[in-house]
Order: structure tokens, then sequence, then C-alpha cells
């Protein structure tokens, strides 16, 4: 643990290159679809205008904010167990993992009022590139619920400490890269279009 | 309860920016309306990238991983864009 000194992450330097190298082949992932995006809204751009007008700016928007505040508390929860805080930890985990729900609830709503009106994937190039991005976004945020659970489940027999919490340093940037790429999807498909 | 006040101070800023996007979103300002957008977005990854994940004191070995992945998207972005916009 002699690199703690460099950084004051509890996660050893192996372990924080494993993920961010795990994190840039899911920015390509998300990049090659951001990519589409880019370059059908330019050849596209009447349809790109008229369709996003057709999504919820006030469900997107308080999207933004359920997500933003689980990458609060999953923050606080790496912060407390570097303490060795166990208790304000899985307080930490379970409140992140019901603000996946809500963010994965609010998504559903958005997505049967889209089927009940008619919009789907094959709709156009827009709804094509809107169900793609914001289906595989939904993807990583089950996966990191998935993910989360486990840790729980670990914190819960008192697997972490203030020496050893490396899986949930790790999961925590996992999850805030989620948001990150949900930052960016908020305002091409909802705001400007 | 001090050591927790940054990432507070983080959560409180991205959603005054959140609130600042959807608003400008309502005003018709032509291209600006994309650009303001990218740019208030580009603000809050920053922010989440810097205090959440921990970049601000992260080893520069693992800043160029973090870098990195950026310039080859900037790449397929690039020459992808180029092709779309000279085209016509």
């Amino acid at each position: 643990m002699s690199d703690n000194h460099e950084a004051p992450n509890g996660a050893p330097v192996s372990a924080r290159l494993g993920i961010w190298a795990f994190l840039a082949t899911e920015l390509l992932l998300f990049g090659a679809l951001f990519t589409a995006y880019a370059q059908f809204r330019i050849t596209h751009a009447e349809l790109f205008h008229q369709e996003h007008l057709k999504l919820n700016r006030v469900l997107g928007a308080l999207n933004t904010l359920v997500l933003l505040t689980s990458s609060l508390t999953i923050a606080i929860g790496i912060a407390a167990i570097r303490r060795g805080l166990q208790k304000l930890l899985k307080v930490c985990l379970s409140l992140t993992l019901a603000l996946a729900c809500g963010f994965l609830f609010i998504k559903y709503l958005e997505w049967s009022h889209d089927f009940h009106m008619g919009w789907f994937p094959r709709t156009n190039l827009f709804f094509g590139l809107y169900f793609m991005m914001t289906g595989l976004h939904g993807l990583h945020v089950l996966a990191g619920m998935g993910v989360m659970i486990w840790l729980l489940y670990k914190a819960q027999r008192g697997s972490f400490s203030a020496e050893y919490n490396t899986p949930v340093e790790i999961t925590g940037l996992y999850w805030h890269f989620v948001d990150l790429v949900w930052i960016y999807l908020f305002p091409l498909l909802y705001l400007i279009g | 309860m001090a050591a927790y006040k940054i990432y507070f101070v983080v959560w409180g800023a991205l959603l005054v920016l959140t609130a600042v996007t959807v608003a400008v979103s309502y005003l018709n300002l032509g291209l600006w309306n994309a650009t303001v957008a990218l740019a208030i977005a580009s603000l809050k990854a920053g922010l989440v990238a810097l205090y959440f994940m921990h970049l601000r004191h992260e080893i520069k070995l693992v800043l160029g991983f973090a870098i990195f992945p950026f310039l080859i998207l900037g790449l397929i972005l690039v020459g992808t864009l180029v092709d779309a916009i000279y085209r016509f």
C-alpha cells in the first residue's frame, strides 16, 4: 500500500489502472454512438430538431438529478469506509441502489409513454439512436446495481474496512462513469436534439 | 463531516448547472443552444471526474489512462464529421 502516500485513494495503483482501462473501452463503446449521433444530427438536422421536442424534458432533468445524487451517495460511501465507517457505507450503498431504481423507474415511465405514442427504435433515425443510447446506458445502470448488491452483501459481512475497500472504490469509479455518460446524453437527446 | 463537505458543494454545483442548462434550452439562441449545452455538460463532467472520481489527486500514470481514450474518441469524431460536413 505504498502508493497510498501518492494519492489518498484506498485502492492500489494496479486496481485503479485496471478500472480506468476498462472505462476507456466503455468510452469508445458509447463514443461510437455519440459519433453516429453527431453524424446524423448534421445530415438530418430538421428531423432531429422536430423529434427531440417529443421527449419529456422535465422527466429527463429529474433523472439527471437522481443520477447526480446517486454519484454523491456513493462518493460519500467511499469516504466513509476509508475512515472505517461500515454502517455509513451500508447506508450510502442502499441509498445509491434506491436512486438507481428510481432512475430506471422514470426511464420505464418514459419508454412506456414512447411506445404508447407509437415511437419505436425503427420509427426514425432519432428514435433509433435515442432508444439505443438510453437503452445501453440503462443496461449499465442495471449492471452497476448488480455489483452494488454484491458490495452490500460483502459489507453486511464486514468485509470492508479503512484498510481494505478496493471493490467499493472501483465500483464507485464505474458508477461515476455511468453518470458521466448521462451528463452528455441528457442535453444531446432532450435539450438540443 | 467537514471531509464530506466538498462532495456536497460539488453536488450542489452540478444541480445548479443542470437547472441552468434546462433553462437555457427554453431560449432560442440558434447555434448557441448546442454550444452552451455542451459547454455546461463538459463543466459538469469535469467536476465529476476531478472530485467524485478523485482525478484531482491522481498520479500521472492513472491520469494518462484516463485522458488517452479521449484522444482516440477525438480522432473517430473528427474523422467522421469532416466527411459529414464537407460532403455537401
